[in-house]
């Protein structure tokens, strides 16, 4: 997984709110035995039409071709839990969304990918999506480390984030070799169970 | 002696393995099912790290997602779709997970076929890579979905890194009026808390009306939990449950019984145990549920008007109805029965059992599907199918001119053949209205499996009650 420390990059607006992940990646693309390669599907039906040409979809716009955030409304993620969104995104480039708020699964997901999902409070949101609008202009820096943000005219905003995540996430971690460390420990907690719980 | 707590803490704590100073959690995992389009990416990412899984006896797989629901002995057309469920056979053959293949008559949607085989128990915690594993909640266990990156996480160390969520209790007083169901009472509670209500928390339900539930109505009720963005939903076991479980090929038998359900009788919440919120509805107000939208929050009783954008609190929401109505094809203010439909789909992890097949043929009995309605009845395992076929329903299905398929995920998300195309209106017992679920352009109405049926026969939202 790719490290996430800063980035400075094109941020694209995406004012839709309960955005799901069928909408982000639609059935079709599922049946990958890849993580790579999604790009095709990302947001498939907004982009293309029933016969597959074009529509003016904001990713495919010169002016944010380029771009590595999205900034999108309420509860983005919502739906299925698959995983293929996060790697879609990914696979075109989007390392960061900005949002109100996400749903669950596709948080965690997000974090397992080295993308960085940033939840803040809606009028925050609405200051960056404005920014976002401006096409070539608009340039949004994130420093995780500092947890800020810096819009195109210089204002800052703070966000939260969780402690371990944002360590995982800036050493670019592997989450299956951090629990193997423990591994004497799951060892003894299935050694007490099997003779506390034995039809487990 | 320590303060009360719910079932939820009850279940965290007893599956603790480890706390760091900072909260996070590494939780074990009794149960993992697995099928085929979250796990390639997972196995093959244990094949890079020479892993093995840590616990195959613990694991069991099914393809359900990409299987055709007919032509079955022929093989599955489309390449992709046999590729990806012939990896999964390879997969569990390397790596020694147990499988149900496509042609094994245990079969089927896997939230279906892990209760069915006694795999699914109380007090457990249960994954899996597909969101609707909320289902097994209905158990009195901890299940919830998790993404490939977790799946392989498990596999490899049968342990997840998490959180633990708050609570939530929906208790749902009084009874069900006759002709609404489980369906209907979830579908109102998510038009009551919103598609992100339950967003970091797990819903505990409760009350009469949860208790009044048979099994496969709790399963139901909890399914959808994720659509009101919980991730997981628990009811208490009792008596129903116990019985259910009992002598099911994977339960505990003999002395293991005995240990076991007096483990599972300490698990119900501890009296004043502390909710972070609490939500109450009158099940007596519930009338069968119709969604009218593109998110299972937008759902109405039947005998109500689609709503216009004016009706919604903010502009984004605004906005969103008005996609919504455009998408659907809709015009505020019509009355959601006058609404035609040209499929109707009955099946799915939501609706797929027995019982709900039962409340379908109890409506079509003696009636036939109308004239331009495409109507398809999918079994949720080949044990339902079998059993449906015992009692006879299949005759009674396919007299009335219904499709009477075999066991897969078909037409709920359209990974398969059964698939909308655009502009078709389906009524389905499904879980998902979201654009394109169904098919690109595919329009969803979510509804209760006898009112499925009813909008068959008639052609028509229709509220069930009114055929007798």
């Amino acid at each position: 997984m790719e490290k996430f420390d800063k980035l400075t990059a094109t941020a694209a607006p995406l004012p839709l709110v309960n955005i799901d992940t069928d909408m982000i990646i639609p059935k079709q693309f599922l049946k990958t035995i890849k993580r790579t390669g999604l790009r095709e599907g990302l947001f498939y039906e907004l982009r293309t039409d029933e016969d597959g040409n074009a529509k003016d979809f904001v990713l495919d716009q010169p002016a944010y071709k380029d771009a590595q955030i999205l900034v999108v409304g309420d509860n983005f993620g919502c739906g299925s839990s698959r995983e293929h969104a996060p790697w879609a995104l990914l696979d075109a480039g989007i390392r960061c969304i900005i949002a109100p708020s996400f749903a669950d699964i596709f948080y965690n997901n997000c974090f397992k990918n080295g993308i960085l999902p940033i939840a803040l409070p809606q009028e925050q949101v609405d200051l960056l999506m404005d920014d976002a609008a401006r096409g070539a202009n608009a340039v949004i820096a994130i420093d995780l480390e500092k947890q800020k943000i810096k819009g195109p005219d210089g204002g800052t905003i703070t966000f939260e984030i969780d402690a371990f995540r944002k360590h995982c996430l800036m050493n670019g971690l592997d989450d299956i070799a951090l629990t193997l460390v423990k591994n004497e420990k799951i060892d003894t907690y299935e050694g007490k169970r099997k003779l506390s719980q034995p039809w487990l | 002696m320590s303060a009360p707590r719910t079932l939820f803490d009850k279940i965290w704590d007893s599956h603790l393995v480890d706390r760091q100073d900072d909260g996070t959690c590494l939780i074990y995992i009794d149960r993992h099912l697995v099928h085929e389009v979250t796990s390639p990416q997972a196995f093959e990412g244990l094949r890079m790290t020479g892993r093995k899984v840590r616990r195959p006896e613990a694991t069991l797989a099914v393809p359900d997602h990409n299987v055709p629901t007919e032509g079955r002995a022929q093989g599955i057309a489309d390449a992709e779709s046999r590729i990806q469920v012939d990896t999964l056979t390879r997969n569990c053959g390397e790596f020694g997970v147990p499988l149900f293949g496509m042609n094994d008559v245990r079969q089927g949607v896997v939230h279906i076929i892990g209760p069915e085989q006694g795999f699914t128990l109380p007090g457990m915690t249960i994954v899996c890579g597909d969101s609707h594993t909320a289902t097994h909640g209905a158990f009195g266990s901890l299940a919830f979905g998790i993404g490939t990156s977790e799946v392989e996480h498990v596999l490899a160390t049968q342990t997840l890194i998490q959180k633990p969520a708050r609570n939530m209790r929906i208790t749902v007083e009084g009874k069900l009026p006759v002709g609404v169901t489980a369906k209907d009472m979830v579908l109102a509670i998510i038009g009551t808390i919103g598609t992100a209500g339950g967003t970091g928390y797990v819903i505990e339900y409760a009350g009469e009306a949860i208790r009044d539930l048979s099994m496969e109505g709790r399963m139901t009720v909890c399914n959808m939990s994720i659509e009101g963005g919980a991730r997981a939903g628990l009811i208490a076991p009792d008596e129903k449950t116990y019985e259910y479980v009992m002598g099911r090929p994977m339960s505990p038998k003999a002395g293991a019984w005995e240990q076991a359900l007096a483990y599972w009788k300490t698990l119900p919440s501890d009296e004043g145990a502390v909710y972070d919120k609490e939500i109450v509805l009158q099940a007596a107000d519930i009338e069968p549920q119709v969604t009218w939208g593109t998110s299972p929050e937008d759902v109405i009783p039947v005998s109500g008007k689609i709503p216009g954008p004016e009706s919604a609190p903010d502009e984004n929401k605004r906005s969103a109805m008005a996609r919504s109505l455009e998408y659907m094809g809709l015009t505020a203010g019509t009355p959601i029965n006058e609404i035609k439909v040209d499929t109707v789909f009955i099946g799915s992890c939501t609706n797929g059992r027995i019982e709900d097949l039962r409340e379908v043929a109890a409506v079509v009995k003696g009636r036939k599907v109308a004239k331009n309605v495409r109507a398809m009845i999918v079994p949720g395992s080949g044990l339902v199918k079998n059993q449906a076929e015992e009692e006879g329903l299949d005759l009674i299905f396919v007299e009335a001119g219904f499709d009477w398929r075999e066991p897969g995920c078909s037409m709920c998300l359209a990974m398969n053949a059964d698939k909308l195309k655009p502009g078709e209106r389906c009524a389905s017992t499904s879980n998902r209205n979201f654009e394109g679920r169904q098919g690109r352009g595919g329009r969803t109405h979510l509804v209760s499996p006898g009112m499925a049926a009813a909008a068959a026969v008639t052609g028509h939202i229709t509220d069930v009650r009114e055929l007798s």
